[in-house]
């Protein structure tokens, strides 16, 4: 027990600074990377949780894509970030009072609600033992019967998304010359060799 | 000591709050208020999970999975409209974002 609550304070307080230095860190690529690190410690919390699934797929899901997404974009953007930074310090104090003040309705809140004491004969979807079922295999029968409407709704959600990212970037230049597979396909002996007769002495 | 419900809880009211001001002071960089985005929505998760575990209730979890499903989607828009920006202004600081006149 007391090696649990070693590690919550760890992953918590690794957490914690790696989040304000990606909102503070002066390069954002340097974000990026405290990103995945706040993103590995957030699953490590999961695991200590009891949801190894939630746990790997944030690490597969954010870490392997969402935040390489982020590099990429960043470093394929060629802007001065130091320019970008230039209200920094302005701004600081207002985000400072709706921060202290956001904190402090949410904290006020953490300390104002009680469990209800019928609750755990309410449970939406209890969840089995350990011994009856893994984790995972608890999520897996939940997720493909019950809601498998949510689920395919998540799929056409990234399908959309799928699609529209690549509608938005995709675009055609016009000054590059580019193969035409029909016109090739189409091309026979007939309509592409001419022979000339060349007189001598004459040129064509 | 026990880790109880509310530290939980406390660790991911921080973390939203984190995310909160991160939108604030960067009022000039859309990737970092983009990642700021990101870490709200990873407390919100954090919420969710933690629920789940002390309650015995495995919906949260779902709950979970289908928020993060939103937020990859959301990152993956959100970045391509940026580079669409881009390729148009030349330029990602907010305040140049005022086309619409909104």
């Amino acid at each position: 027990m007391i090696l649990q609550s070693v590690f919550f304070y760890l992953f918590s307080a690794v957490l914690l600074v790696s989040a304000l230095m990606v909102i503070g860190a002066r390069n954002p690529v340097h974000s990026v990377l405290f990103l995945i690190l706040a993103f590995f410690n957030a699953a490590a919390l999961f695991v200590l949780l009891g949801a190894e699934f939630l746990a790997m797929l944030l690490v597969v899901v954010y870490v392997g894509a969402v935040a390489v997404l982020f590099l990429f974009i960043v470093m394929m953007l060629d802007v001065d970030f130091v320019e970008l930074r230039a209200g920094f310090l302005t701004y600081m104090p207002v985000g400072l009072v709706v921060g202290v003040v956001l904190l402090a309705e949410l904290l006020i809140a953490l300390g104002g609600w009680a469990l209800s004491p019928d609750l755990a004969a309410n449970l939406g979807e209890p969840m089995p033992t350990l011994a009856e079922a893994s984790n995972i295999e608890a999520i897996g029968a939940l997720l493909y019967t019950k809601y498998v409407f949510y689920f395919q709704t998540a799929a056409l959600i990234l399908f959309v998304a799928m699609i529209g990212a690549i509608v938005l970037t995709l675009h055609h230049r016009r000054d590059v010359q580019r193969q035409n597979i029909e016109r090739q396909v189409a091309r026979n002996a007939e309509n592409s060799i001419e022979i000339v007769n060349v007189e001598p002495g004459n040129g064509i | 000591m026990e880790i109880g419900l509310s530290h939980y809880l406390t660790v991911a009211a921080i973390l939203f709050v984190i995310g909160m001001f991160g939108i604030f002071i960067n009022r000039k960089n859309v990737i970092v208020i983009l990642m700021s985005i990101e870490l709200i929505l990873l407390a919100v998760n954090i919420n969710f999970v933690a629920f789940s575990s002390y309650l015995g209730d495995l919906a949260g979890q779902i709950f979970g999975l289908l928020i993060l499903t939103v937020a990859a989607a959301e990152a993956a828009i959100g970045l391509a409209i940026l580079v669409v920006f881009y390729r148009n202004r030349g330029s990602i600081a907010v305040e140049d974002i005022n086309m619409m006149k909104g």
